[in-house]
């Protein structure tokens, strides 16, 4: 619990003229929920991406287990067990559910013809039935083409794609933006039920009570730089906006997180006090 | 745009609670092919029905499966490039220029007398022609962000323009080894099956069974479907896509041999509607102009609908170019009816 399983350091990226991510710390523990959260345009989307492998950061540092990696594209942050549900799903509407699920990562059939690059579709598709209901998916046929599916079995898919292949960490950018309460309610239940599982959760989102009710612990960006840290259990939703619109003090609130020590390191984090650069 | 949902999608009911018909079943009546079947087979039966005696005989079969077979090749490419979301015009002239380069050193290495060697090697021009041409355009369209029919629209005018360079304008005689027409292109397998039937479907097999079975065909689905999901997961995209242009290029080519060995000839000025011609094939085989959606056996189906009907009009005894207007009114009656059927499936 004390080594963080991903930390960014003084992550710094520019668009131009604009600065997205100003010298940003991210923490995050195994096991865990933490809930990336702040105003638009505070920088959360730049920070997964970075993150994420999308987007390569100007300065700063990306440690996983505790070691520097280089993140030069997506796949290198699948191959460290990061995997992201993008906001947009990234979805091929036209494939199946089985087929999205292994985009990018087909199964072959043996011996020559999956040397020829022949799949095999039979493997896929019992390979997503699986994994839909280890997640409690409602999914009748996983052969239907993703564009025939609600917005919620599709949110589902996207999301058992990452829990399929994340070991370390998944990114859920906004994932319950575009949902009914229903949908909304079971997506909350995946999150709890993949950070069981030992994997950490990052779920970046503009719904206050919701962070409140599903994440161990909150970190605040604003301006493109983490402002404060919260143990979710400890806050309330006017000290969370507050942080995120700078009314609260980032020292005062740095100070709060930094005393209570639930959240894991404060040795490996104590160099770095937040909201001081 | 994205795989994301207009906000109104949760009021939809929900597929799940699907009458139980089987699965197959279903598929079966979503499939595009099967649609654009059952238009041919109305074809064919009307025909059959109107011309007992003369329509589908022997000789009319293979005569329709032979002037169907260059179209099927250049179809067969196009079927991957409108999959992906693209388009290609310039597969007309890309045959042409392939014709007119490996022509050329036909007649400077024998011409219409000469062998095997002369006819291996202008094939393999024929071949390489196509293949360069269509990947230059695949890396327009991929690297320098060029929409593809602006890029094969230029491609279309400058291929054929280089082939009217080379040539003067004429089509240049001794074109073709006298060899190669009399075996290829008039020859039969086991004398029954003419060679360019055999050559068309056994590049539409193998092309067919990779865009169905392979890791090549499924990554040419989810480009032509969401690109920039294809390209978070993993997919070179641009690297497809120049394959995919190359293939077009490549089947041009071969396109170009067949051409030659059953006419005789470049036919410079023969293949100005080629590509309108194949898109239509494509299209009616119900493949989506947006990308995603497609099949070979629909293009194969789409390019027998028009090479059946003209057949039947010229045996019906119907003016021919009552063809050209009967196809113009299915296309879009095809395309108007794929629509009704989407609309339904996506918020049904």
């Amino acid at each position: 619990m004390a080594q963080p399983l991903l930390e960014a350091r003084r992550l710094t990226k520019r668009f131009g003229h604009v600065r997205a991510l100003q010298d940003a710390d991210f923490t995050a523990y195994p096991g865990e929920v933490v809930a990336l959260i702040g105003d638009n345009g505070a920088g959360k989307s730049s920070l997964v991406k970075t993150l994420s492998g999308t987007i390569r950061p100007d300065a700063g540092q990306i440690l996983v287990d505790g070691s520097p990696v280089e993140l030069s594209g997506p796949l290198d942050a699948r191959r460290h067990g990061i995997e992201t549900v993008y906001q947009d799903l990234a979805l091929a509407p036209d494939l199946d559910a089985a087929a999205n699920l292994h985009l990018g990562r087909e199964l072959y059939r043996g011996g020559l013809l999956g040397r020829l690059g022949v799949l095999d579709h039979a493997a896929m598709r019992r390979s997503a039935v699986t994994a839909f209901a280890e997640l409690g998916v409602d999914l009748q046929d996983v052969g239907a083409p993703v564009a025939t599916l609600s917005g919620g079995q599709r949110q589902s898919v996207a999301v058992a794609r990452a829990v399929a292949f994340a070991n370390r960490i998944i990114f859920m950018d906004e994932p319950t933006a575009a949902l009914g309460v229903l949908q909304r309610g079971r997506v909350l239940d995946t999150v709890r039920r993949v950070r069981d599982r030992g994997i950490c959760v990052v779920l970046i989102s503009h719904n206050m009570p919701e962070v409140l009710s599903v994440a161990d612990r909150v970190e605040v960006l604003r301006l493109g730089r983490r402002v404060a840290r919260f143990t979710a259990a400890d806050t309330t939703v006017e000290e969370l906006v507050g942080a995120m619109t700078g009314a609260l003090d980032a020292e005062e609130a740095g100070g709060a997180i930094e005393g209570d020590g639930t959240a894991g390191a404060p040795d490996a984090d104590a160099p770095r006090k937040d909201g001081a650069a | 745009m994205t795989a994301q949902a207009p906000a109104p999608v949760e009021e939809r009911r929900q597929p799940a609670r699907r009458p139980p018909v089987p699965s197959w079943l279903r598929r079966l009546a979503a499939a595009n092919e099967a649609w654009t079947f059952g238009v041919l087979a109305l074809l064919v039966a009307f025909f059959t029905a109107a011309r007992p005696s003369t329509f589908l005989t022997r000789y009319d079969i293979t005569q329709i499966a032979t002037n169907a077979a260059i179209y099927l090749v250049l179809g067969v490419g196009m079927t991957y490039v409108i999959i992906v979301a693209g388009i290609d015009l310039s597969v007309g002239s890309v045959l042409v220029l392939s014709a007119v380069l490996s022509a050329e050193y036909t007649i400077h290495h024998g011409g219409a007398k000469s062998g095997w060697g002369t006819i291996a090697v202008s094939t393999l021009i024929a071949l390489a022609t196509g293949l360069v041409w269509g990947a230059l355009q695949g890396w327009l369209v991929a690297k320098a962000k060029v929409p593809p029919l602006i890029v094969t629209l230029g491609g279309f005018g400058a291929a054929l323009g280089a082939a009217q360079i080379i040539t003067g304008g004429q089509d240049p005689a001794g074109a073709v080894s006298g060899r190669l027409q009399r075996t290829i292109g008039f020859g039969k397998l086991f004398g029954q099956i003419p060679w360019l039937v055999v050559i068309a479907f056994g590049a539409t097999l193998v092309f067919g069974l990779i865009l169905a079975f392979t890791r090549f065909g499924r990554h040419t689905y989810a480009i032509g479907s969401n690109p920039e999901a294809a390209r978070r997961v993993g997919v070179d995209v641009d690297a497809h896509l120049i394959k995919v242009y190359a293939l077009v290029g490549l089947l041009s080519g071969l396109g170009s041999v067949m051409w030659l060995a059953y006419f005789g000839t470049t036919s410079i000025a023969g293949h100005s509607t080629d590509n309108l011609k194949v898109i239509t094939a494509v299209v009616l085989g119900g493949a989506s102009l947006f990308g995603g959606r497609g099949s070979v056996l629909g293009t194969v189906i789409g390019v027998f609908i028009p090479a059946v009907l003209s057949t039947g009009l010229i045996i019906m005894g119907v003016q021919q170019y009552w063809q050209d207007v009967a196809i113009g009114v299915v296309l879009v009656a095809a395309v108007y009816l794929d629509q009704l059927r989407r609309r339904g499936r996506d918020h049904g």
